[in-house]
Order: C-alpha cells, then sequence, then structure tokens
C-alpha cells in the first residue's frame, strides 16, 4: 500500500498503547463547559489534562471600573446555582469593610435566602449525581422543589436565577407575605420529598456500588488542595465558614457540620443530604426568630446607611437631601474608605472569599474572588486516575463544579 | 494554646528577624510583608512549625501598584490555621521587569493553578513552577490583562459603531 506522507500523526501516537479522549467542552456528561484531554486504556483513566477558561468574562477587571452596589450583579454570575449566597458574601463583604451594623433582623431574613440557596445548590447536585448514575427519577421530582425556592426569590428580589438580591445594608424590600407563606408551604412539604429522595439513593445497592470508593481523598491531601465546604467536609474536616467565622449572625442558631470519612462520592453525596436536613432546620429557627419580632422592629429590612442604602423614591421626588444621595449612590460617587479586607462566606460548594482592596477611591483598587471550585478542581487528576471513565463522570458532578464559578 | 496575632508576629521576627516587615492588622488579620527571596522559607517555617500551623492555603492572588517603582507587583497569600481558626496574610513585592518569584506549589498543591491565573493576569513568573501556562486567558495572549496598564474601556466614548448590536 501506498504510504501517505500528507498525514502527519503525532510522534508516538502508533506506538502508543493509550487512547487520547476528547471530553467537552461541551459534552452531555459534564454539566458545563469543562474540557478534559484524558488518557485512557481501556476504560480506565490513565491521566487527564483539565482545561478551563472557557466563559471566562473577566469580572475581576471589570469590578475595578464599577462602584460596590454595581458589583453584586456580577457575582451572580460566579456559581450561579446558589446565587443569594454570592450577593449575601458580597454585601457581608461591603458591610464589613465599611463597618456597618445591620438589624438582627435583616441577618435572619439573610440566613432564610442563603439557607434556602444552599439547598437549590445541593439538591442540584445531588440530583445530578443521581442521573449520573442512571436515575433520572430523583432529578425530575425534586425540581419542583428548586422552582418553589426560585418562586421565593421572585417574590423578594423579583429575579430567580441571577437575582441580584438584597443591597449594601439590607433588603431593597421587605419580604410579603406570599413569600412567607411559600416558605411555609416550602418547609411544609419539602422535608418530607428529601426523605424519599434520599430513599431512593442513599441505601440503593446500584447507586453505592456506583459511587462508594470511586473519586475519593483523603483528609490531608484534601487540605493540601484547599477543599471546602462539604468536599472538605466528606473528607473528614468539620471546617465550615459559619462556625469558624460566623457573619449573618449564625452564631445564634443551633445546627451540626455533618461529616464523611472517606471523601469519596458517596460521602460528598451523604454530606450534602445531611446539609440540607441542617438547612432546613436553619431556616425553621430564623424564621421563628422572625415571627417573634414584634412593633417596628418587625418591619426593619435595612440597616439606616443613607451613603450606599437607596432612599424611598416618594423622597426622592419630595426631599432634597434623599434626591442628592439618590444620585450620588447611583451615579456611584461616594468615595471608599482606604484600606483591605478579606471575607468569606460558605458558598453552596465551599469557603467563597472576596479579597478587596480599596486605595480611597469610588471603586475597588482590586477585587479578587476566592473561588472554591477553581482551588479544587486542581485535584481531579488525583480523584479520578486509575479509575473508570464512567467513574470519572460521577466524580465531576460530585464534586459540584460550577463552570461559571470555575472561569469567573 | 490560643494562637495571637501578637504571638505569630514575635514568631517570625524571632525567626526571620528584620527581614519580615510591615506588621499590621486590618479587620483582625495580621498582614505582613517580606522580601520575595524568602517568601517559600517564610511560608514553610508557617507550615512546618507546629505552634503556628499555617497548613491550608486559602488564597493566592496578585496586586499591580503601578506607582510603587520597584515594587509595582504584588502577591498576596492568605494562611488559615483551623485548629486555632486565625489567618494570617502575607505578601511579597516584585519589580515589573523581573517577575521571578519562588512557586509555592511544592508546599501547597492548590498554589497550582492559583500561580498559573497570576501568571496569566500579572504575568508574575513563578520559578519552579511545573506548569505555568495561561489558564482562563487564550494562550496566544500577549499581555497581562489585570495590569494597571490597560484600562478598560471608557464608557463614554462615541467613536464605535454599535449600530450592530442595537445600541447605535
Amino acid at each position: 500500500m501506498e504510504h501517505q506522507s500528507h498525514i502527519t500523526l503525532p510522534k508516538g501516537s502508533i506506538e502508543k498503547t493509550t487512547t487520547t479522549l476528547n471530553i467537552g467542552p461541551t459534552h452531555p456528561a459534564t454539566h458545563g463547559v469543562f474540557q478534559n484531554i484524558m488518557e485512557v486504556d481501556g476504560e480506565r483513566v490513565v491521566s487527564t489534562e483539565q482545561t478551563v477558561g472557557y466563559i471566562h468574562r473577566a469580572f475581576e477587571k471589570l469590578a475595578e471600573r464599577r462602584p460596590l452596589y454595581q458589583i453584586t450583579p456580577i457575582t451572580d454570575r460566579l456559581n450561579y446555582c446558589s446565587s443569594p449566597i454570592n450577593n449575601m458574601g458580597w454585601h457581608i463583604t461591603c458591610e464589613r469593610f465599611l463597618k456597618l451594623e445591620l438589624p438582627k433582623r435583616v441577618d435572619y431574613l439573610r440566613v432564610i435566602i442563603m439557607e434556602l440557596a444552599r439547598i437549590s445548590d445541593h439538591l442540584i447536585c445531588n440530583s445530578i449525581v443521581g442521573v449520573d448514575t442512571g436515575a433520572y427519577t430523583g432529578f425530575l421530582y425534586v425540581m419542583q422543589y428548586r422552582e418553589l425556592i426560585y418562586e421565593i426569590y421572585e417574590e423578594v428580589s423579583g429575579s430567580r436565577l441571577t437575582t441580584n438580591i438584597g443591597r449594601i445594608g439590607g433588603f431593597e424590600r421587605n419580604f410579603t407575605n406570599t413569600a412567607f407563606t411559600k416558605l411555609e408551604k416550602f418547609l411544609n412539604e419539602y422535608p418530607k420529598v428529601l426523605k424519599e429522595f434520599e430513599n431512593l439513593f442513599a441505601r440503593n445497592r446500584i447507586f453505592m456500588e456506583r459511587t462508594q470508593g470511586t473519586g475519593g481523598i483523603s483528609a490531608e491531601r484534601a487540605l493540601n488542595y484547599g477543599f471546602t465546604g462539604p468536599n472538605l467536609r466528606a473528607a473528614g474536616v468539620d471546617y465550615d465558614v459559619r462556625v469558624q467565622q460566623p457573619y449573618s449572625s449564625y452564631q445564634d442558631f443551633d445546627f451540626k457540620v455533618p461529616v464523611g470519612t472517606t471523601g469519596d462520592n458517596y460521602d460528598r453525596f451523604l454530606v450534602r443530604n445531611a446539609e440540607m436536613y441542617e438547612s432546613i432546620s436553619i431556616i425553621k429557627q430564623a424564621y421563628q426568630k422572625i415571627q417573634n419580632f414584634k412593633g417596628a422592629e418587625a418591619e426593619i429590612y435595612h440597616a439606616d446607611v443613607p451613603e450606599y442604602y437607596l432612599p424611598k423614591k416618594e423622597d426622592v421626588y419630595t426631599k432634597m437631601e434623599a434626591l442628592i444621595w439618590h444620585f450620588k449612590i447611583i451615579m456611584g460617587e461616594i468615595e471608599l474608605p482606604k484600606g483591605q479586607i478579606y471575607s468569606a462566606v460558605e458558598g453552596g460548594n465551599g469557603e467563597l472569599g472576596f479579597y478587596l482592596i480599596s486605595d480611597g477611591g469610588r471603586t475597588p483598587f482590586r477585587l479578587h474572588f476566592r473561588r472554591p471550585c477553581f482551588i479544587y478542581y486542581q485535584a481531579f487528576e488525583e480523584l479520578i486516575k486509575g479509575g473508570m471513565l464512567s467513574d470519572a463522570v460521577v466524580t465531576m458532578s460530585s464534586l459540584n463544579l460550577i463552570a461559571g464559578e470555575l472561569d469567573a | 494554646m490560643a494562637l495571637s496575632n501578637e504571638t505569630i508576629q514575635n514568631k517570625l521576627i524571632e525567626k526571620f528577624g528584620d527581614q519580615v516587615l510591615n506588621f499590621s492588622t486590618a479587620s483582625g488579620i495580621l498582614s505582613f510583608e517580606s522580601p520575595k527571596e524568602i517568601n517559600l522559607k517564610v511560608l514553610q517555617y508557617l507550615y512546618e512549625e507546629p505552634s503556628l500551623g499555617f497548613t491550608f492555603l486559602t488564597d493566592l492572588c496578585g496586586v499591580n501598584y503601578p506607582d510603587n517603582i520597584g515594587a509595582e507587583l504584588v502577591v498576596v497569600y492568605h494562611l488559615h490555621n483551623f485548629s486555632e481558626n486565625i489567618r494570617l496574610r502575607y505578601s511579597i513585592s516584585t519589580s515589573i521587569n523581573e517577575t521571578a518569584v519562588f512557586t509555592v506549589s511544592k508546599l501547597f498543591e492548590s498554589a497550582n493553578w492559583m500561580e498559573r491565573e497570576t501568571y496569566d493576569f500579572f504575568g508574575i513568573n513563578f520559578v519552579g513552577h511545573p506548569n505555568l501556562k495561561r489558564i482562563l486567558n487564550v494562550e496566544e495572549m500577549d499581555y497581562f490583562p489585570l495590569r494597571k496598564e490597560y484600562p478598560l474601556e471608557d464608557q463614554t466614548r462615541i467613536d464605535k459603531d454599535d449600530e450592530m448590536f442595537g445600541r447605535g
């Protein structure tokens, strides 16, 4: 046969015994924009190289030109499965930086929203793990409860996915009665559904065999890799920002920090499931505390910070002072104090940190987002090496990788 | 038992003398600086000294101060001691013309990508890094976009034809 000289194969590609397999950037099994160039020997993964950055949007650069309140919509687009946590994390960073004191009721309302967001985040992650192991039912079933959570967001902020919820100093408006009715409905119905969801998976032989012992990591390696959140807790380290450095009055709540032992996909699933029960309990406590407020206190939904919190619209139309503040805030003409701060919240998938440096200008001099999944995605190769390709897919979803957060 | 910012500061001064400087406490976190040559020594000491135990690298990022001639680029490390629940901020600075800094990716696996990100955006050359290439931006890019010499587009410019995007 004639030698085809116009085809140049990479050196050594005939001799090598492994196959190079490109998964992604878009692939039905990756649930997001992830590319992996894998070397596989049959169905075993020999090595992989993760490529990230396909949806990089230069948030850190954009933030250098925006006043603080305009950065909130950017944070929506980090981990878009739990945007309210990102929003609140950013507000809390600003409030700590500006040394603002918030009323307790605002803190509790925020806790409700953040824990709802955590539930919706974990719910998606766990049900997607189910989908990847072959059980679509759970995913479809719990989707209607995520919908209920989104309706609560909608009632509070007007939008569902990229919520832009809350303002520096509080909320844009008080929670309506509809919001509380929906919350009550959620609290009444969801625990039963979660129990059913758990029954479907937790002791299911097929699910256990697919997830136990795959994608595991020891506590030491997880710490060295910078794991945080449920992934670290599944490896047995009880680090939770809500407990270690409480924000938004988390110290007033009574909750457990579930931990696993092996750090494998099964433990990650169980930890997330257990965290959802804890979140429900926190929401119940917060709702109780909110109902205990009486009189004028029960109507407070923001702190008194005229420099950052927009005045009421009717005041803007009738009062000079309010009009001036309104203009100054909207145009971003408030000078920030000098200094720097690192502030973190417990996001859906780990410690979401904001490192803000201000040089006294109107916009941050530098803003860095500590995105948990960017940091722990490095460990992906170590987690899946030597395992089956199909386990790699499950590992990827059980890590709760969100492309928006990864690429910032 | 309880590790305080003063203890950390004293231990560092005891070990490194006047090479560790500019101690300050902003919002509860102790910050300090050192010459870039000893960054690995400082971090290793913080990591390995049992009474300090800063074994968790929370964050690593770059900052560009164009007005600090000779120290335009800064690398900031945020460390965390989980058992004592205390954070620490450590920074080193380097000239924009000579950006070599030792990598800490041998000490912390997590630094691998964070250093790549810092290289990608600020052009800080981490010496000894196993795979120092761009991570979020395209590999063909020939500049470092988060440096202050690249300002964002003026939002009030009018010379651009935006008709195609419905903003004309």
